[in-house]
């Protein structure tokens, strides 16, 4: 590898994994209403370490070398910002920052390792308050904690810049507005803030998983930092929660077989005719120690249960050795937490295995909310598939072509057209 | 309460002298010190000074290089903090750091009271 590349990959590795604990930091020294200024430093210290490294080269500890830099220029803006009304010096925790008989130590205690990954972890509940809305949240969350560009938040969300540009403006603004103080909340509040956090980290991770996107780069960069949200949560003892583990238990499961998925033209492979032996047994076996972790306490979540449901797909030897069985008592108790017509849904593609299309049509007329699913290709690729065993071929076309009708999913259209050529030819 | 200003006067022969990790240390003990009394709402705000002087004699038109008064007087710095009475700030005072370095500390009452 040349040296400039050598440098621009660990540069960009370093990027992702410390510019949002830097923010979070900054955010905490400078206030919420500082976040631009807090973003900019940090900004800052990546040209500098950019610039610097490429004449005399890498540092020994380049993360050490980052947070050094961050934090003099942190210095250099409190002197230039002292009797500017930028900063609020009033707080207590601000106070000792006005005075050089103070400035340089407590600046110091600001980046100590624990209060540097207790900031991250504070800004990450900040993020994630229920005020904001879920969209804005994650839009935040990969802008300022993992680092990525305007530009790839838009592409992740397959969005137009400015429409990231705004949702981030409305979040900076809320958090100007309403003097929000980022802290990691008290036990009595953990588990309802902790699902919020969790459920947006989900979202992102199934903008990867289930992303119609043609761009592998993109998918696999919110694959991998949803994982990344999840384990810094896992490495907190204020935040190591039963449903944190199996949400990153079920994560792992899913990423296990994300490369078998999808060929390298992008065309769906649906689980039947998936390779299993491509799939990853390092994180399968991961994923299972977080489940063993997942389970202490009482807190059985859907998370726990869809990652049971996953540890059966992960290890059975063959589709159909599955243990459907097992696999329909998790639907059973999904459906008990919250009754949801789509995992009712997918509950009948696990009926149709077990017992065969008759039950499975039956299953399906007696989900409540038709309406709703009615508008969802889901439903109608399933109906389908019921049909097209039932051998009633052409009420099957028909509901695979209403499912074509409403996915926007390139891939999904490709796989269900191939559907209807099977029962055509 | 009111306001007191601490003056702290001298030492910076002692400071000139040591090293800079003596000096890292020292400053360690400053913020100990003034992060104390900012837990308990009692510090203000201060600034410290360079050494070097200009000074301005009566009249207004005799500039001097040096200070006015000898070097063991020579104003280093001020903080302002919260006190009952200037018996309570002289307490506070006795914890200045500097006072191991051959600093002294003048507790003034600032004038007038936030009353």
């Amino acid at each position: 590898m040349e040296p400039k590349d050598h440098i621009d990959n660990t540069i960009n590795h370093l990027f992702r994994q410390e510019s949002g604990k830097m923010v979070a930091v900054l955010i905490k020294i400078f206030g919420t209403e500082n976040i631009e200024l807090a973003e900019d430093v940090v900004q800052d210290a990546l040209v500098s370490a950019l610039e610097t490294w490429k004449y005399r080269g890498m540092p020994d500890n380049p993360r050490a070398w980052l947070y050094r830099t961050a934090r003099n220029k942190a210095i250099d803006i409190i002197r230039r910002k002292k009797h500017s009304k930028t900063i609020d010096f009033s707080d207590p925790e601000r106070k000792l920052l006005t005075s050089e008989y103070t400035l340089a130590n407590t600046m110091k205690d600001f980046w100590k390792e624990q209060h540097i990954q207790d900031d991250f972890l504070a800004m990450m509940y900040a993020c994630c308050h229920p005020d904001i809305s879920q969209e804005n949240q994650i839009t935040f969350i990969l802008k300022s904690l993992c680092g990525f560009s305007t530009k790839e938040v838009a592409k992740s969300f397959l969005t137009a810049e400015d429409t990231i540009s705004k949702r981030l403006y409305r979040t900076k603004e809320y958090f100007r507005k309403n003097k929000i103080r980022p802290a990691i909340p008290f036990p009595e509040e953990i588990g309802t803030r902790t699902s919020a956090v969790l459920s947006a980290i989900y979202l992102m991770f199934n903008e990867g998983y289930n992303s119609t996107h043609d761009d592998q780069l993109i998918r696999k960069d919110l694959i991998s930092q949803a994982m990344w949200l999840c384990k810094s949560l896992l490495d907190s003892a204020h935040t190591q929660l039963p449903e944190v583990y199996a949400l990153m238990s079920l994560m792992c499961f899913h990423t296990a077989r994300v490369d078998s998925r999808i060929t390298e033209q992008g065309a769906l492979i649906l689980l039947p005719d998936q390779n299993r032996s491509t799939w990853n047994t390092e994180l399968i076996r991961l994923g299972g120690n977080y489940l063993n972790q997942a389970a202490f306490g009482d807190t059985l979540t859907t998370y726990h249960l869809e990652a049971a449901i996953a540890y059966q797909h992960c290890t059975a030897s063959s589709y159909k050795a599955t243990n459907w069985k097992e696999i329909l008592k998790y639907y059973d108790l999904l459906l008990h937490i919250d009754n949801d017509p789509i995992v009712s849904l997918n509950r009948c593609l696990i009926l149709l295995e077990l017992h065969g299309p008759e039950e499975a049509l039956e299953a399906i007329k007696e989900i409540k909310d038709h309406k709703i699913l009615d508008k969802y290709y889901l439903y109608h690729a399933i109906l389908g598939e019921i049909h097209e065993r039932l051998i009633q071929l052409n009420t099957a076309v028909e509901h695979y072509q209403q499912a074509i009708q409403l996915t926007q999913s390139k891939p999904e259209q490709n796989c269900l057209q191939q559907k209807i050529a099977r029962i055509l030819n | 309460m009111k306001q007191f200003m601490f003056l702290f006067k001298g030492g910076d022969d002692v400071w000139d002298a040591k090293s800079t990790e003596e000096q890292n240390a020292h400053m360690e003990e400053w913020m100990q010190w003034i992060g104390q009394m900012a837990e308990q709402e009692k510090y203000v705000g201060g600034e410290r000074l360079y050494p070097a002087v200009k000074t301005v004699h009566p009249g207004g038109t005799k500039v001097t290089d040096r200070s006015f008064v000898e070097a063991k007087e020579l104003v280093g710095g001020y903080i302002t903090v919260m006190a009952e009475t200037i018996e309570e700030a002289t307490e506070m005072a006795k914890g200045c750091p500097g006072l191991q370095w051959e600093s002294s500390v003048e507790v003034r009452e600032v004038w007038p009271d936030e009353a």
